[in-house]
């Protein structure tokens, strides 16, 4: 087995450790970082839960290893919050209620931002088929859709929106 | 889960690469998008003692038009192709196929070469690549080849890759006049591997089919083409009658196995229907209509 250094730059702030090559890369920002927003939801590659944007797209965590990040740029849920502000991302899950029990939320922020850095101005259809590797048990998908679509229109007008 | 350990390299240069392939041998596999290995490391049921990752070797990532091929590098995400235009407007039975995917976070990581390499029955692109009748390049320390695709997939799993070679690139023919193409997948939900799909590239002589190649995915333990399929339009007209005797021929050739997906008769008469779809599509694109 080999161990690597790794520097990776996690939210704009430079971070590094020494990893195994197995080492998942969810695993070395829960367990290493202990960063714990992003979240694991299943052993398949399956739920996006884990999902953050690695050199700008969005990606399933637990299937890559924290070793090929090193050298990348990760955005994760933590850093969508600046200074206090919530992105329009988190105000949009908040205001439409994007969320029940919160477990894939993350993910589908990362997502969202994922998609929106592609479209800026998706359609209904074009953000159902964007969150398609982003399993929801709880909400229905409904508002979440509506979520991300607030944050698209504060997002291009944000003196419209805000209050 | 956790995969068992491993020695990791990631070369910057092929030559690094093969090098490193032909030290290891068999101990080694090589780690593209890691959407199909990874998955099965977690799960134990692939333990190799080396990685050898590819995702350096940034050379091996492109599509482009080279003449009258599209080239597409070994390592090139599946999302790479949904964003070129030049798949979205002359390569639609590929641009079928991309969305459909396993889902877009997937499609970030997970590559065409991968996607072929690994020799999985129930994977989109095999089936693709048949009907356009792509040529696979490898280089391996005997140096570089050219693969016909009828002649790649051997078995389940099992390319016509040997050990140390490593894909290149995947050519394409760019599809000539009057010509269409066609991928329509049943799949039980986003993101899951199709319970049928039929993928159709054929050419139109005025109301005839002049030449037809048609494949089926995760209906057969070898991604494969149909003969009957073929034969029962090229020569023919176009019509309802001649896409049903296809879609048959397709139903009666291929293989299914019984599983969560659906009963193997199930699976036969949905690879019919799916058939007489994307044929019926493929022509409606050959003559401009859609
Ligand atoms: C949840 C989920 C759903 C999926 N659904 C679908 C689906 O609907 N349709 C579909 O087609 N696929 C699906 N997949 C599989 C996915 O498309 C994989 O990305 C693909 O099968 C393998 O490509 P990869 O780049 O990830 O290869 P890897 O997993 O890295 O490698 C796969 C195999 O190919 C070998 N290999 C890779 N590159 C090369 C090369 N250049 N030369 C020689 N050998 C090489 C590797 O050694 C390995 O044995 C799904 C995957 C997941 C996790
Ligand atoms: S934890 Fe489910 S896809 Fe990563
Ligand atoms: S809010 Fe519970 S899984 Fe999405």
């Amino acid at each position: 087995m080999s161990t690597h250094k790794i520097s990776v730059d996690v939210n704009g702030t430079p971070q590094s450790g020494e990893v195994d090559s197995r080492m998942l890369l969810v695993h070395f920002l829960r367990e290493e970082l202990r960063m714990t927003g992003t979240h694991i939801g299943c052993d398949t590659t399956s739920c996006g839960a884990c999902t953050v944007i690695l050199n700008g797209r969005a990606v399933k965590s637990c299937t890559v290893f924290a070793v090929q990040a090193d050298g990348a740029k990760v955005e994760t849920v933590e850093g969508l919050e600046q200074g206090g502000t919530l992105h329009p991302l988190q105000e949009g899950f908040w205001e439409k209620h994007g969320l029940q029990c919160g477990y894939c939320t993350p993910g589908m922020l990362m997502c969202a931002k994922y998609l929106l850095s592609k479209n800026p101005d998706p359609s209904e259809a074009e953000i159902r088929a964007g969150i398609s590797g982003n399993l929801c048990r709880c909400t229905g998908y409904n508002n979440i859709v509506e979520a991300i679509r607030y944050a698209a229109e504060k997002m291009a007008t944000p003196q419209e929106v805000a209050r | 889960m956790i995969p068992a350990t491993f020695d990791y390299h990631a070369p910057s240069t092929l030559d690094e690469a093969l090098q490193l392939l032909a030290r290891h041998g068999d101990a080694a596999k090589l780690l593209a998008g890691g959407h199909s290995l990874i998955p099965a490391m977690r799960f134990r049921l692939a333990q190799p003692e080396i990685l050898i990752d590819l995702n350096k070797l940034d050379g091996l990532r492109y599509v482009r038009e080279e003449g009258n091929v599209l080239a597409i590098g070994a390592m090139t995400p599946e999302a790479w192709l949904e964003e070129s235009a030049v798949v979205q407007q002359r390569y639609p039975l590929l641009a079928d196929a991309v969305s459909v995917i396993a889902d877009p976070l997937v499609r970030n990581r997970g590559t065409v070469g991968g996607n072929l390499a690994h020799a999985d029955p129930a994977n989109d692109q095999p089936a693709v690549m048949l009907a356009y009748g792509a040529t696979i390049v490898a280089q391996g320390p005997g140096g570089r080849r050219n693969i016909a695709i009828d002649d790649f997939f051997v078995n389940l799993f099992e390319s016509s890759l040997q050990p140390g070679e490593i894909m290149l690139d995947i050519r394409v023919p760019a599809p000539g006049a009057s010509s269409g193409g066609a991928y329509v997948k049943m799949e039980r939900k986003v993101g899951d591997y199709a319970t049928s799909a039929v993928a159709v590239q054929l050419t139109m002589n005025g109301p005839t089919i002049s030449a037809a190649r048609v494949a089926l995915t995760n209906v057969n333990p070898v991604p494969m083409r149909s003969p009957g399929a073929e034969a029962a339009l090229v020569g023919k007209a176009a019509t309802e009658e001649a896409f049903e005797a296809a879609g048959k021929a397709a139903a009666a050739e291929c293989d299914p196995s019984s599983d969560l997906r659906g009963s193997a008769d199930y699976k036969r008469d949905v690879t019919r229907v799916l058939a007489k779809r994307a044929i019926r599509r493929a022509v409606a694109r050959a003559q401009g209509r859609s």
